[in-house]
């Protein structure tokens, strides 16, 4: 004989369920490969050049960016800690916001500002012309001739 | 006659101390706001942070209230906030504690004091309920449901919960979102969720992948840190974690 039990429970909202799980997942999975891309980034622009950090300037730039190497590296970068960085604090919001407004009204904001710095981001890293800067031919040679 | 004389004598030998505690009062009919109030009493170094609360209770002010009812770690009624931190007044022993500071007790955080030291307890026990804390099987045995001495293993850390929100009240994602579930409420899961008689996991599962479930939980290990039971909560929680992401036990 088989007894049927009652559910006396239905469980809470259901909304959007699915979603706080794949943002764990990707806070871990993010958090992880930023481990190495900024160790990488921190090397390659402060330890290894010779003059550590005083290297970094308009041609230091140029040259990364004309290899599709660093573009992909940097895009990683950008739109991985932009998302990490963007959801963390959407966490501390809800952590804090007691009016259902003020964390609207917060996280969307937090997003608009994510989602522009990507685009921004995204189009300096893919549309890089080292070529505005009429001196380029000083350090950089023949990446200007027609 | 003489042992009684020798008995009495010890008992005067055991060295006493006075103490000062500092209690959150809040009477809902004439505070606004809760407020401190110190209490100097005299303790023997046996005696619990509850005895304290009832030697004044029953010798300086009657109205202050609190609950209470083993007095032996084993009700969980008492749950307050000890210096700090949530511990059950009767598993706490006075002599434990810097006496040359003031002891300040508070009820426990994140519920709703109805008076003094006693919370509304049902936000939590309405979390607990919504997790489904009964054996949930399809047959009707006969007999007893049979299971391995490694099944049972399985669980046993979470069978020996009661009750007490120390490890619920001592978490910030819950003093701050109170529809989070808590640790509490997944430790119940825990203990059926794991169980090998048990047909029900997923549903549980399933409630706990929810926007206030165990994703809420950042690993603080508050509640580990609180429970007078010395439930591992955090691991269970992560556990859960895993079993949700697996979709079983
Ligand atoms: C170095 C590599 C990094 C690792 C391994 C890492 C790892 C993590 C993990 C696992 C969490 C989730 C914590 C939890 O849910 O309990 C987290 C949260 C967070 N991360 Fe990162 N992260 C890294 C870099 C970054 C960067 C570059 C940013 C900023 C752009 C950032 C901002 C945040 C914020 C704001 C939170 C939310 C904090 C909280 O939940 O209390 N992280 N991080
Ligand atoms: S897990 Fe521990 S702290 Fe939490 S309610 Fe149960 S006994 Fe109390
Ligand atoms: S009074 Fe029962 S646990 Fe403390």
């Amino acid at each position: 004989m088989s007894v049927v039990i009652e559910q006396p429970n239905q469980p809470r909202s259901r909304k959007g369920a699915q979603w706080e799980k794949r943002a764990w997942i990707f806070m871990r999975v993010s958090g992880l490969l930023l481990i190495f891309l900024i160790l990488g980034h921190l090397m390659v622009n402060l330890v290894l050049p010779e003059r550590g950090v005083k290297s970094i300037d308009f041609a230091f730039v140029a040259g990364k960016w004309a290899s599709p190497f660093w573009q992909v590296y940097d895009g990683i970068m950008l739109w991985l800690a932009l998302i990490h960085g963007t959801n963390g604090m959407r966490t501390l919001v809800n952590d804090y916001s007691e009016r259902e407004w003020v964390r609207k009204t917060l996280n969307v904001s937090l997003w608009v500002v994510a989602i522009a710095l990507i685009i921004l981001g995204t189009l300096v890293i893919t549309t890089f012309d080292p070529c505005i800067d009429p001196d380029v031919e000083t350090y950089l040679p023949n990446v200007c001739k027609p | 006659m003489s042992t009684t004389v020798e008995a009495t004598k010890e008992i005067a030998a055991i060295p006493s101390f006075t103490v000062t505690l500092m209690v959150r009062r809040f009477d809902p009919e004439n505070d606004d706001e809760p407020k401190w109030q110190d209490f100097d009493v005299t303790m023997f170094g046996t005696d619990r942070v509850l005895d304290a609360l009832h030697k004044i209770k029953w010798e300086i002010d009657g109205s202050l209230t609190f609950r209470r009812s083993c007095a032996h770690g084993v009700c969980g009624s008492d749950a307050m906030r000890i210096n700090g931190r949530n511990r059950l007044a009767c598993k706490t022993l006075i002599k434990d504690l810097d006496i040359s500071q003031p002891i300040y007790v508070e009820p426990i955080k994140g519920l709703k004091v109805e008076k003094d030291l006693v919370v509304d307890m049902e936000p939590f026990y309405k979390a607990y309920r919504d997790v489904k804390p009964f054996l949930i099987a399809s047959d009707k045995p006969a007999a007893e449901r049979i299971q391995s001495p490694e099944d049972r293993a399985r669980f046993e850390d979470t069978t020996k919960c009661i009750l007490c929100a120390a490890c619920t009240t001592s978490c910030p994602v819950f003093w701050t979102d109170n529809q989070y579930f808590g640790p509490a409420a997944i430790v119940n899961a825990h203990r059926f969720i794991f169980d090998s008689r048990d047909e029900a996991a997923e549903v549980r599962l399933d409630i706990l992948n929810d926007k206030e479930g165990v994703w809420r939980c950042r690993t603080t290990f508050n509640c580990t840190e609180a429970c007078p039971r010395g439930i591992e909560v955090t691991k269970a929680i992560a556990e859960v974690k895993q079993a949700v992401l697996r979709g079983r036990r």
